[in-house]
């Protein structure tokens, strides 16, 4: 029996061929794998990334649940033209506290990873209720709730929690404070803002949606945005180091 | 698995594979040919593949084969190589006064057509494809300036913005005289009646305009000046502009006295570039409103 007649032990024994086939996929996994892990190069070294404040968390849990992934991506790919429109191609580093990630390749709307800071709080929630009232040809639907829906600070510090588990950062102060820090982050005059500017050293501090009186998921959705793609500092970011 | 006799199809003259189904037997023709080598060629190809481009990981890093290739590397070469076709031409804006820019059809021409695709991409989300703005958004096509229209003021609000978080933004903040309670219901009533009045709306019934005149004198003329024509030092709309930002009706005026809006404008130079900033300037400027 030659070498390959061999073979026909797999394709006759459908067990053997089942056992084989999870072989080889594991040897390929492993190698594409198991690397990034342990590879430093994976994850670039960045000045200014921070973890999530509880603010822009609830945000980003807004943005998931909202499905605002199916339409806009949070990945500028290292392409000529891309550069020119959103700014630095995107960085590992940039979402290495991200669970689940927002990158993609399909954009019905534009990509939002540098979006922070682009447009005012004003535009973001008058664009969030009725984009077609600032964007006439646009198809994206109204949030008009996200202005009434208060934010719930119940579930905020098993949040922080359970990114820690994840190995995200947060210091025991954080996540004790999560649930004062929450509602800080959106109420500038009040007693907490200070605690929080300094457990967040940077992070905006202002009325997000424009309602003084509570702070709501707009607050939260806001927040977020106004922070995507702002963290790193590229002025410190070493290029060089982190070609591939 | 005993091995099966050697069986001829008598029709085809192919091996047969020694399967048999009610009569039916199953040829064993080899793949073909095209096929088959294509196949091996794939082979190869991965192996050269491996050699030449980055591949392998390893316990420190990686293989980063012969032609050490980076993907992002490219892509900040060819965005380096555009950007020196345009230097040339972006040093002369660079180093050109606005109003120079204004006066070489050359220069003008580049910067309007660089300010025009910007501003689609930038700033058209706010002031509108046709820069005709949004109620809270400026219209700058007419004449109405809140911080004026010339080309350097507007490349200066371009640059730094109307209460953004840059340090050399531009900043104006009116008392909210209802809120804060600055003022009795009553008078903001009668001051927006008397507003309303100057700029030629329709006023409310029974208001006491005369009373409104010297609230307005006492609270409002410091800013919006004493011929309500507002002043762009201090970032004071025009009273008595066509339009105004966040509605023109007397109840509009009293919201906006009883708790005003601030509008936002960020920050662009970091962001943009002086460049384009003043492509920005230029094309604005040629909407039709520049002063």
């Amino acid at each position: 029996m030659s070498a390959w007649k061999k073979h026909q032990i797999f394709e006759k024994n459908s067990l053997i061929l089942i056992i084989g086939i999870v072989i080889m996929i594991s040897i390929g996994g492993l190698v594409e794998i198991v690397p990034l892990y342990y590879l430093k190069s994976t994850i670039e070294k960045t000045e200014g990334m921070r973890p999530y404040t509880p603010l822009e968390l609830v945000g980003r849990n807004i943005y998931v649940r909202e499905g605002c992934y199916a339409c806009h991506s949070q990945q500028i790919r290292p392409m000529r033209d891309e550069l020119q429109r959103y700014g630095n191609y995107s960085l590992a580093a940039e979402s290495m506290y991200d669970r689940p990630f927002q990158w993609g390749s399909k954009r019905t709307g534009p990509d939002l990873a540098r979006v922070g800071g682009k447009y005012s709080d004003e535009w973001q929630r008058d664009h969030l209720v009725d984009p077609r009232s600032v964007s006439p040809t646009s198809v994206m639907p109204g949030y008009p709730f996200l202005m009434d829906a208060k934010l719930s600070t119940i579930e905020i510090e098993n949040h922080l929690k359970v990114n820690a588990l994840y190995g995200v950062p947060y210091t025991e102060e954080q996540i004790a404070s999560a649930k004062v820090d929450l509602l800080a982050q959106a109420q500038p005059d009040s007693d907490a803002a200070e605690g929080f500017e300094e457990r967040y050293p940077g992070a905006l501090i202002r009325d997000f949606d424009g309602n003084a009186k509570e702070v709501t998921e707009m607050d939260a959705l806001v927040a977020y945005l106004q922070m995507l793609g702002t963290l790193v500092d590229f002025s410190l970011y070493d290029e060089k180091a982190n070609l591939r | 698995m005993a091995e099966h006799k050697k069986e001829i199809d008598q029709v085809s003259g192919v091996e047969t594979t020694g399967h048999e189904w009610d009569g039916l037997k199953e040829l064993n023709n080899p793949l073909p040919k095209w096929w088959l080598y294509m196949f091996y060629g794939s082979i190869v190809w991965s192996v050269i593949y491996w050699v030449l481009m980055p591949s392998w990981p390893l316990v420190n890093g990686y293989t980063k084969g012969l032609l050490d290739y980076s993907q992002r590397a490219v892509a900040t070469e060819e965005f380096n190589v555009a950007a020196a076709e345009r230097a040339e031409t972006g040093k002369m804006l660079l180093e050109a006064s606005l109003d120079e820019i204004l006066n070489t059809p050359e220069l003008l021409e580049y910067a309007s057509a660089q300010g025009k695709v910007a501003f689609g991409d930038n700033c058209a989300p706010c002031h509108g494809t046709g820069a005709t703005g949004f109620e809270g958004y400026p219209n700058l096509q007419d004449d109405s300036w809140i911080w004026g229209g010339d080309l350097d003021t507007l490349a200066t609000t371009i640059s730094y913005g109307v209460r953004s978080e840059h340090d050399e933004s531009r900043f104006a903040e009116m008392p909210a005289f209802g809120r804060d309670e600055l003022l009795e219901k009553e008078e903001i009533v009668q001051v927006a009646n008397y507003v309303g009045s100057v700029a030629g709306l329709p006023t409310q019934d029974g208001v006491d305009l005369e009373a409104g005149k010297v609230i307005y004198e006492e609270n409002c003329a410091a800013c919006h000046m004493d011929n309500l024509k507002g002043d762009i030092e201090t970032g004071s709309p025009n009273l008595t502009a066509p339009t105004y930002l966040y509605g023109k009706s007397v109840d509009d005026i009293i919201a906006q006295v009883n708790a005003p809006r601030h509008g936002v404008m960020p920050a662009w130079i970091d962001r943009l570039g002086e460049t384009t900033v003043k492509s920005l300037a230029v094309y604005v400027h040629s909407l039709g409103g520049g002063q």
